[in-house]
């Protein structure tokens, strides 16, 4: 949805066989004779993201806020765009998505006191959604579906997405309504038997089936989200952006395998209010400097109503080698104040109301810098036709909990 | 908080005012329909972001998660 501008502008070739090219000077407007191919469906890209991420820090939510956060994490994505004329000549796009993560997280063994629990899982999630663009009007509208599975929660969301340019083609507004309807498996420390057979903020009913299986009940969590964005060139160099989301939260908002020690050294689980308000602002300012240097830019604010206050600011600077291959340095930084629900390892007392040891939810700054390389050569990535582009991007993260993470991604679009 | 909020926004509205916007024309468009220039997340971050949300309190406004659909908040 973001990437409307440069989207818009890049497919009037394929999207405008009987109009006038409304927004383009290198479509000459003659009658395009394979106009019976464009309604036809057809796949336009293929892409393909795959990255590797490893942590290791000491403060496991599960071991209450001590003990290894060391993972690793492989993440698979694959996305296939299919794209029809409808006899409005309306552009329809069908967005056919599929990922695959594996991963494997030490402390996630300790789910059980002895460390027997299973230290892996893989997360699958398909996803759906058809967009159709009116150029004439220059708006867009769009349905999306999407479905995530693994061990622990499970979420089905749906999404309706709408984006409208301005009279003169140099500004956009989107907006789009989201909403996961998910289920937390009720899975709990190996010392609270008893939780994991009772309800418990939800609509938990475990029971156990005799041969050493446990069937888990699951709490319901619904996150419902709107989201806004206003784009606008400002000039023939300068493009900015500003984006809002307003996010509720209800149902089961905690992880029940987050252990939680409180000051006189009884152990439980973490406990966390049922509803979570949030509203994140930002903007985006691009700028190309000179012939060969970009200037990409963000900026985040954010509050929610368990007293988190967060600032984010990144920026990014492409120079291009040559039209075709760019190397983009990178920095973003990070901040937030804790939530007022955390507190770390045997500081909780046994009255509060709710409590985490969760580090997620501490006060912390991080920062995350790297490089990434881009090429898209007219005649393909090494020569493949096909492989019109490819983005190799390393990153190292930090925070000042002591939790460090690299991850490097590479991203293949095929047509 | 929300005052500092208010006026980081009213700054910005007010740069893009000073700045007044120029009408374009498409031919005065090729830098800014430049891959680089694109107003949003590369396809490669997709799933850095993913990271973030799981180790990071704050989401969303970037046309990522803004929470659920993970195990993360």
């Amino acid at each position: 949805m973001l990437c409307r501008l440069n989207a818009s502008a890049q497919v009037s070739n394929n999207s405008l066989a009987e109009n006038k090219a409304p927004f383009t000077i290198s479509t000459p407007a003659v009658t395009d004779t394979s106009d019976y191919k464009l309604r036809k469906i057809h796949v336009d890209e293929v892409d393909f993201v795959s990255s590797y991420y490893n942590q290791n820090g000491d403060h496991s939510a599960v071991t209450g806020g001590i003990g290894t956060e060391k993972v690793t994490d492989v993440a698979n994505g694959l996305t296939l765009n299919l794209v029809w004329l409808n006899k409005a000549n309306n552009k329809n796009t069908l967005e056919v998505g599929l990922g695959f993560d594996y991963h494997t997280a030490a402390s996630q063994a300790f789910v059980s006191k002895t460390g027997a629990s299973s230290p892996s899982g893989t997360r699958i999630y398909p996803s759906l959604d058809w967009t159709v663009e009116n150029a004439k009007k220059g708006n867009t509208f769009g349905i999306g579906t999407y479905y995530s599975n693994e061990f622990n929660y499970k979420s089905l969301g749906a999404d309706l997405h709408f984006s409208q340019k301005t009279a003169n083609k140099n500004g956009e507004f989107s907006a789009k309504l989201q909403g996961y309807f998910d289920q937390v498996t009720l899975i709990y420390p190996s010392e609270f038997p008893t939780l994991s057979s009772a309800d418990y903020n939800g609509n938990g009913n475990g029971s156990g089936d005799g041969r050493g299986h446990h069937n888990y009940g699951s709490s319901p969590r619904t996150t419902l989200a709107a989201s806004f964005s206003y784009s606008q060139m400002i000039n023939s160099r300068l493009q900015i952006m500003f984006l809002g989301d307003v996010v509720t939260q209800h149902g089961f908002l905690s992880l029940p395998f987050h252990r939680v020690y409180f000051n006189n050294g009884q152990d439980t689980v973490e406990h966390l209010p049922s509803s979570r308000f949030k509203l994140p602002v930002g903007a985006r300012l691009n700028y190309f400097l000179g012939d060969n240097i970009i200037l990409r830019t963000y900026y985040r604010y954010y509050i929610d109503n368990w007293g988190i206050r967060s600032n984010t600011a990144g920026i990014e600077v492409p120079y291009k080698v040559t039209s075709f291959f760019s190397i983009s340095p990178f920095y973003r930084f990070y901040n937030q104040t804790a939530s007022k629900y955390f507190a770390p390892y045997e500081a909780h007392s046994p009255t509060d109301q709710y409590y985490t040891s969760n580090y997620e939810y501490a006060k912390f700054e991080s920062s995350f810098y790297g490089i990434g390389f881009r090429l898209a050569p007219p005649n393909g990535v090494f020569g493949w036709q096909g492989l019109h582009e490819m983005e190799i991007r390393y990153g190292h993260y930090t925070q000042t909990t002591d939790l460090v993470s690299n991850v490097v991604s590479i991203s293949l679009g095929f047509k | 908080m929300i005052k500092g909020l208010i006026k980081g926004i009213a700054v910005v509205a007010l740069l893009v005012t000073a700045t007044s916007c120029v009408h374009l024309k498409e031919y005065q468009k090729n830098r800014l329909n430049d891959s680089e220039m694109a107003l949003g997340n590369r396809k490669v971050e997709k799933n850095e972001l993913n990271f973030e949300s799981y180790r990071e309190a704050a989401s969303g406004a970037n046309a990522g998660k803004t929470g659920g659909g993970c195990g993360c908040n």
